[in-house]
């Protein structure tokens, strides 16, 4: 098999006459962690809907091995099935019906949400509702996985929990992981390559590597630098960078 | 700010407003503004359903119609729902069917009554026929736009855990429909009863429909007012039943939004 699970080439994609993602070339290889950051509206939730297959794009192509699983953006749990239903729907390849449920219970330790098990997702608020999604997504053996801002409705201290948890998760059981976020610390301690994406329509205009284990501390050098790159590539901090310190360009 | 109201307030304040219609009526009937014959007093009411039951008619009578209108509307939800789930989920069917099927929603199924005389004669047939006319058209219209309106992120979100075919009609689509076919079963439960009530002044030999157009002939205006309340009253027990549907937790969130 192939190390390439993801492959775009010169992929473009419009809505009508907006054109929402212009040739883009990337190529995700297995078990890498790449995360996606962007303006709002500049296309990512598009990007994933592509990748996912679930939306074909205007043009280019796009490979895709193994299976892959979204964590929408907006609600995706089923509002008919309980919390721990809507868990049990990513086990549904487990035939033994104990080691199903003892999963379920671990994820939702692992989510914090043991005593929701038999709740509704329209009784749970909107960070307990990303949680469940993620928790769903996570169990079974996807491959692949696509996460619209998993976290946007945490809070600041559950954020960096779930990040330290999830590298975990991750280290335990690699996958190969699209994560898009607004939360630049998020990209940095968790992604082995940063895409810094342009407003609409969308073209990489920068990519940041960072090779460093995972868990990461948030005040690591190279978590920091990372953040410090993307900030002054926004124009939001001075660059003071030395050049032996200066990302790879796109 | 919606007030809370206790269990025994639930209970008591339609007691009081009962009571006062009541009252009312007492009084309306002991002056005596009205003819006796053509304003029965609530005593008279009374005798004349003793009297009914005792015969037995009425609650023959009750079960005739409620029958008819069961007959009727299951009819109409065995074949109106998966009618309106295919339409549903066919563009061209739907652009093909929905001029039709909202013509005979807004055509009164009281219109159908000289042809269900006609083709059925006078029983239970003809009362079957009009509650299904009137029952069917709106159910396929409630399915049909509850399934083109199912988000599309959740059959994305079924694809992305594989489900497919047969699973994700019955672990998707009807569910996601549920909350919306539940109340459209309410609304024509409701307007059956009041069809079949219709159906059986003009095409009945007996029904709750036939009992006041009876009594109507007989100058029986005490019988008249005990058949229009057990009609008010059984139409009341049917949509408590059907409202119970609402309390199934899995359609709750249709309700809470
Ligand atoms: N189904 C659609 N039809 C038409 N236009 C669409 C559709 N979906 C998205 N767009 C347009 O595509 C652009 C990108 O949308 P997208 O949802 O991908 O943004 P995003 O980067 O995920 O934004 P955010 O960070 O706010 O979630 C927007 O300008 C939006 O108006
Ligand atoms: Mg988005």
């Amino acid at each position: 098999m192939s190390d390439k699970r993801i492959e775009l080439q010169d992929v473009s994609h419009a809505f009508g006459t907006v054109e929402v993602i212009k040739s883009l070339n990337l190529t995700i290889s297995d078990h890498e962690i790449v995360a996606i950051v962007g303006p709002s509206g500049c296309g990512k939730t598009t990007l994933l809907n592509l990748l996912s297959g679930h939306e074909p794009p205007s043009s280019g192509s796009i490979q895709r091995v193994g299976k892959a699983r979204m964590i929408y953006q907006q609600d995706g749990l089923f509002p008919w099935l309980t919390v721990e239903e809507n868990i049990a729907l990513g086990l549904r390849h487990q035939k033994d019906e104990e080691a199903r449920r003892r999963q379920v219970r671990d994820l939702l330790t692992f989510i914090r949400l043991e005593g929701f098990a038999g709740h509704y997702p329209h009784q749970l608020s909107g960070g307990m509702r990303q949680r469940v999604e993620l928790a769903r997504a996570l169990a079974g053996e996807t491959d692949i996985l696509l996460m619209d801002e998993p976290f946007s409705a945490l809070d600041y201290i559950t954020r960096l929990r779930m990040r330290h948890e999830l590298a975990e998760i991750f280290n335990e059981r690699p996958r190969t992981v699209i994560l898009v976020t607004h939360d630049i610390e998020e990209a940095a301690q968790l992604a082995d390559r940063i895409v810094v994406l342009s407003e609409r329509p969308a073209r990489i205009i920068n990519v940041i590597p960072i090779r460093l284990p995972r868990p990461r501390n948030l005040t690591h050098p190279l978590v920091v630098e990372a953040i410090h790159c993307i900030l002054a590539q926004m124009g939001l901090e001075d660059a003071v960078i030395g050049p032996e310190l200066q990302p790879a360009k796109a | 700010m919606k007030e809370r109201p206790s269990s025994r307030q639930k209970i008591l304040l339609p007691l009081c407003v009962l009571l006062a219609a009541l009252a009312l009526w007492s009084l309306l009937s002991v002056l005596r503004l009205f003819p006796e014959s053509l304003f029965p007093s609530p005593g008279q009411v009374a005798r004349g359903f003793y009297e009914e039951m005792q015969r037995g008619r009425l609650f023959d009578d009750t079960i005739a119609s409620l029958f008819r209108v069961s007959v009727g509307f299951v009819l109409a939800v065995v074949l109106g729902v998966p009618f309106g789930l295919w339409l549903g989920h066919r563009v061209g069917a739907r652009m093909a069917f929905l001029p039709v099927i909202n013509f005979f929603r807004s055509l009164s199924p009281l219109a159908w009554i000289p042809f269900a005389i006609l083709w059925f004669g006078i029983g239970d047939t003809p009362a079957i026929f009009l509650i299904f006319m009137a029952a069917f058209f709106p159910i396929v219209l409630a399915t049909l736009s509850a399934v083109a309106g199912i988000p599309t992120i959740y059959f994305r979100v079924a694809q992305d855990y594989g489900i497919g075919g047969v699973e994700m009609l019955c672990r998707v689509t009807l569910p996601a429909i549920m909350p919306q076919v539940i109340t459209a079963l309410r609304v024509t439960a409701g307007l059956s009863w009041l069809v079949v009530v219709a159906a059986e002044m003009i095409a009945g030999r007996d029904g709750l429909g036939f009992l006041i157009w009876d009594a109507r002939n007989g100058l029986r205006s005490d019988l008249l007012v005990v058949g229009m309340i057990v009609i008010g009253f059984m139409g009341v027990v049917i949509d408590r039943i059907l409202v119970q549907l609402t309390r199934i937790p899995s359609v709750r969130w249709g309700y809470e939004r």
